[in-house]
């Protein structure tokens, strides 16, 4: 018997300015129907394309150069080549969208702002079963109640923008399954999505690949997601496959050294004590004599926290204004909430938090890229207390060069018209500092330091890759030697092996030179292993606040405990409980249970439960009988 | 169903620093400047290059407008008024003599009053190359009289005909290139600083700035545009020099095409000014200054360059409205628009179509600025 999709030896290249380029290079794997098959592979190793030229969408500039795709349509049990089929045929057309079907990575992009959601999930049925009028209807409400839409009726008649992300990759995937396809391929379905709302989707593909017997294909770079909904596993480097196989055979024994270095790069979540990572290309910072590590003062106070923040909050006004003015409100929405931490120095706290829970908010106030409605941010220079909060302009400058900022976004932080060289140098030609030859001296040591080539100086930005551009950024941030370093998300753009290298150079980098982070992240496993304290931030609050074994080993808020339980694993035998996943409503403070409920009048405080563990609640005797 | 998948190990070895080598046109290509970039950019796009080059070659024939003319600008031949152009003949009776035109013989056709010329065939007249010719003042600096193409010394040669004076239509295009090409340069340099200045403002403070210029900027866009050239230019005083009633013109020009250009800057500018390593320059404490110069400048400059080239066809196209109707550049000073004017008769038209011809330069100028700013415009950002 032949399996549903068999890939034989298929090869993809693309034609660019600089001649063709070979992304798939003689790729074969199988689906069998009804199971799940990866693709794991980082950025550029070719495995969207794979997942394109199944479909019949590669780019224009793309093409299969040889090889088959067989796809066995279990209805009918025709076989049919994809790859040698016309991608404008109408063969092809009742295939791609009836039998198999895709979802994207962007659910904001893959739906159309002008259509409702029934109208583009009943043109699927429309097109590919000729259903119209009350019968389509019925159907795409089915569909809908199927992908367990809260409101199936309702949500026939709403507009895709009137949808949270997970709802609009939920109506993606109706719109892909209406018609009953064979194989859904699912291209990153859950990469743009929050972690909580990542397990349920993942939980919901899952759910419905047994409801309907289908196989799914699903591409991703993600190896906790892998673990937790593939059956058979492809992973692809370079366009070609380096191994293959049964997810536990992957996980348990993988054989080659490609997969072995990815799987060490991962972050876990136990670790021994003094483990580390162990990132693809490892690199060593080499600190010269210039860039000294900076030594506290004799004399002060190394136990006073080096920032501290009060009762930070931030709301932001939405006006919607009616014709001619007419019909005007003003919506309210609080940012940060009452907000109160503080940084000890050479720690490194993170705060973590879904998208709109106000962690970038904190730290854009802190550096005073945005001003703060109420509370105060007070800065510890040499042992004096300075309040940032108060300080205008032009009296922030000093403090610019003691406290900086790592972007999240590697490609937009540097500006592409200049060289490294001039990148780096930056700061100084800022604060007028050094001359030429000492610039260029400082400038070399921050290459060695990032463990960047400095012969590279005069190259641009776009000559390197996310990795190596996000190293420049730190370079760059800590050309000026700077006490605080508040970081952005900094590794949620890159590739898991350069994860690992950058979170490396970050651990690396605060011993060497004696620097304090506030890292700001999403991502569970990350702040696992780089920070000491770790809070909590949902919808603008802070509600747990702990150092980082205690809040793994006891998490006492609900959010803090959903969200620990929506973190997909890298391990087979440590899988998600998509049942409690699905059952959450912990992101809405609304559904808090008491004490940990959202009150008008006297709104709950941070407690302390001991060992430097607080818990945003209202009554501490209630909470101890939780405990 | 089919069994278990078999656990399958590649045998192809694993190199971690394969993907950070650089193959040498990746080399060459990652050391390229933005300039670089865009020019390579450029060279893809074959008729912005194209007409880069029409345009260079149409700057650099304004140099040396005598060298090139058969006729000095003001020659006159009364005998042949209106004639219509000659063509350039190779063969005489069979035998190959180089280029060569037959002289005109004018008659008065009494029905219709038309002047009639008809071509003598029997006496070659030829074309001579490098030679010494009408008499002119180079540039008013010195007198000479070398052409690279002049007549027969017994003949004539009206490629392009003669207007109702008998001048050479050739000759005075070529001549009327120089006011016309510039016109555009110095209105457009203009509306340029006036652009970048205004626009730079409104998109930098924002706020009430920001929306006067947009009002300023809607009200001048809303008036209409013939009637209010008309007005400036009546403004400008009668006794002037046509030299003063030229640069009056230009500016008049850049005077009103300025809003299109700061538009253009603002709204780059308000982008740019959210870029993050912009953000990340304001975060290190830098200036505003520092910023807009190192950081903004030098990222919208190439877009800014794109849309002056796309403007300055408006500009030569509004010289040549404005001096067809009279109201622009005046006699003796000679440009397209000016040369056209005298197309203005629809009866002179119909008998002797060649007036019409300074509309063919207008065209060849405004298109191939067009084609070079599209050109310019998709070469500006090479980072896509």
């Amino acid at each position: 018997m032949v399996d549903l999709l068999q890939i034989k030896d298929l090869h993809v290249g693309f034609d660019s300015r600089a001649g063709r380029v070979e992304a798939v290079c003689g790729v074969s794997f199988r689906v069998r129907e009804g199971s799940c098959v990866a693709v794991v592979g980082e950025s550029g190793s070719g495995k969207s394309v794979c997942a394109q030229a199944v479909m019949g969408i590669l780019p224009r500039n793309a093409s299969i150069a040889s090889g088959s795709i067989l796809f066995r349509d279990p209805k009918t049990e025709i076989i049919t080549d994809l790859a040698a089929l016309d991608t404008r045929s109408e063969e092809y057309r009742t295939i791609r969208g009836g039998r198999i079907s895709i979802i994207f990575q962007e659910p904001m992009t893959s739906l159309s702002p002008l259509h409702t959601v029934g109208d583009q999930i009943t043109e699927a049925l429309r097109l590919h079963e000729g259903l119209s009028g009350d019968a389509a209807k019925a159907r795409c409400i089915d569909i809908l109640t199927l992908v367990r839409f809260p409101d199936p009726v309702r949500a026939y008649k709403t507009y895709s923008f009137e949808l949270s992300g997970g709802l609009r990759q939920r109506a993606m995937i109706a719109m892909a399954l209406v018609c009953g396809p064979a194989l859904l391929i699912a291209d990153e379905p859950s990469t743009a999505l929050d972690v909580t709302v990542q397990a349920q989707i993942l939980g919901l593909i899952k759910d419905l690949q047994k409801e309907l017997g289908m196989a799914v294909l699903m591409i991703t770079h993600d190896m906790g997601v892998v673990a937790n909904v593939a059956d058979e596993v492809v992973v692809v480097y370079h366009g070609e496959v380096m191994e293959s196989g049964m997810v536990d055979d992957i996980f348990r024994k993988p054989g080659h050294p490609y997969l072995q270095a990815l799987l060490r790069a991962v972050p876990k979540f136990e670790y021994a004590e003094g483990e580390r990572l162990i990132p693809l290309r490892e690199i060593k910072p080499h600190r010269g004599h210039l860039l000294k590590s900076r030594d506290t003062p004799v004399g002060i106070d190394n136990t006073k926290p080096i920032l501290e923040v009060n009762n930070l909050s931030k709301s932001f006004t939405i006006r919607s204004e009616g014709m001619g003015g007419v019909g005007k409100s003003v919506l309210k929405i609080k940012a940060v909430d009452h907000v109160s931490f503080d940084v000890a120095r050479g720690e490194c706290l993170a705060i973590v938090g879904e998208s709109g829970c106000g962690k970038t908010t904190v730290s854009k106030m802190i550096m005073r890229a945005m001003d703060a409605d109420t509370g105060e941010i007070i800065y510890n220079d040499q042992g004096t207390d300075v309040r940032l909060s108060d300080m205008g302009d032009k009296e922030m400058i000093p403090f610019r060069k003691k406290i900086q900022y790592i972007f999240q976004d590697p490609f937009g932080s540097l500006n592409p018209r200049m060289t490294v060289f001039d990148i780096l140098s930056e700061p100084f030609v800022i604060h007028k500092i050094g001359d030429d030859a000492y610039r260029r001296e400082v400038v070399l040591e921050l290459m060695n330091l990032v463990g960047l080539d400095p012969r590279h100086l005069n190259r641009y930005p776009h000559s390197f890759s996310g990795g190596q551009r996000q190293r420049i950024g730190i370079a760059r941030v800590l050309a000026l030697q700077p006490e605080l370093v508040i970081c952005d998300e900094p590794v949620s753009a890159l590739d898991v092996s350069v994860q690992a290298q950058v979170l490396n150079l970050l651990k690396d980098l605060k011993k060497e030179m004696g620097l304090t982070y506030l890292f700001i992240s999403h991502d569970m496993a990350v702040v696992n292993y780089i920070a000491d304290r770790i809070a909590v931030m949902c919808r603008g609050r802070l509600v747990e606040l702990a150092p980082k074994e205690l809040l793994f080993k006891s998490p006492q808020h609900p959010y803090t405990k959903a969200l620990l339980d929506s973190v997909p694993f890298p391990d087979p035998s440590h899988p998600l409980d998509f049942q409690a996943v699905r059952e959450t409503t912990m992101t809405n403070p609304d559904n808090w249970p008491d004490p940990y409920d959202v009150r008008d009048a006297t709104d709950a405080s941070l407690i302390d439960i001991g060992g430097g563990h607080f818990v945003r609640a209202h009554d501490l005797s209630n909470l101890r009988t939780v405990a | 169903m089919s069994e278990d998948l078999k656990h399958f190990v590649s045998s192809a070895p694993f190199d971690p620093v394969s993907i950070e080598q650089l193959t040498p046109e990746q080399e060459k290509y990652y050391l390229a400047s933005q300039w670089q970039m865009m020019w390579w950019r450029f060279k893809g796009h074959r008729l912005a290059v194209f007409a880069g080059i029409v345009l260079i070659l149409s700057y650099l024939s304004i140099i040396i407008s005598e060298l090139i003319a058969p006729y000095a600008l003001h020659t006159r031949h009364t005998d042949h008024i209106y004639a219509p152009p000659q063509a350039i003949h190779f063969m005489h009776e069979g035998d190959f003599v180089g280029p060569f035109v037959y002289p005109l013989n004018y008659t008065l056709n009494m029905d219709t009053l038309k002047r009639e010329y008809s071509e003598n065939t029997s006496e070659p007249r030829s074309i001579r190359f490098l030679c010494s010719g009408d008499p002119y003042e180079f540039w008013g600096l010195f007198d000479a009289s070398f052409h690279f193409v002049c007549p027969d010394k017994k003949g004539t040669l009206f490629l392009m005909g003669t207007d109702r004076l008998g001048r050479d239509m050739l000759s005075r295009l070529i001549y009327g290139a120089r006011i016309s090409l510039t016109v555009g340069l110095i209105g457009i340099t203009i509306s340029f600083i006036l652009g970048i200045t205004i626009g730079g403002m409104a998109g930098y403070f924002g706020g009430w700035v920001d929306s006067s210029v947009q009002r300023v900027i809607e009200i001048l866009k809303s008036l209409p545009e013939l009637p209010l050239w008309m007005a400036l230019s009546a403004a400008l005083p009668a006794n002037w020099s046509p030299l003063l009633i030229y640069l009056g013109i230009t500016i008049i020009l850049g005077l009103l095409d300025w809003p299109g250009l700061a538009r253009a800057v603002r709204s780059k500018l308000l982008a740019l000014r959210e870029e993050d390593y912009a953000v990340a320059a304001r975060l290190m404490g830098s200036t505003p200054k520092h910023i807009i110069g190192r950081h903004l400048l030098p990222n919208f400059m190439s877009h800014l360059i794109a849309s002056a080239t796309l403007s300055v066809p408006s500009m030569i196209l509004g010289e040549t409205a404005l001096s067809f109707l009279g109201l622009g550049l005046r006699p003796p000073i000679t440009s397209w628009g000016v040369l056209l004017s005298e197309a203005q008769n629809i009866e002179s038209v119909a008998l002797y179509p060649w007036l019409m011809v300074p509309m063919l330069p207008v065209v060849i100028i405004v298109l191939a600025f067009n084609f070079l700013g599209d050109g310019l415009r998709d070469a500006a950002d090479p980072y896509d």
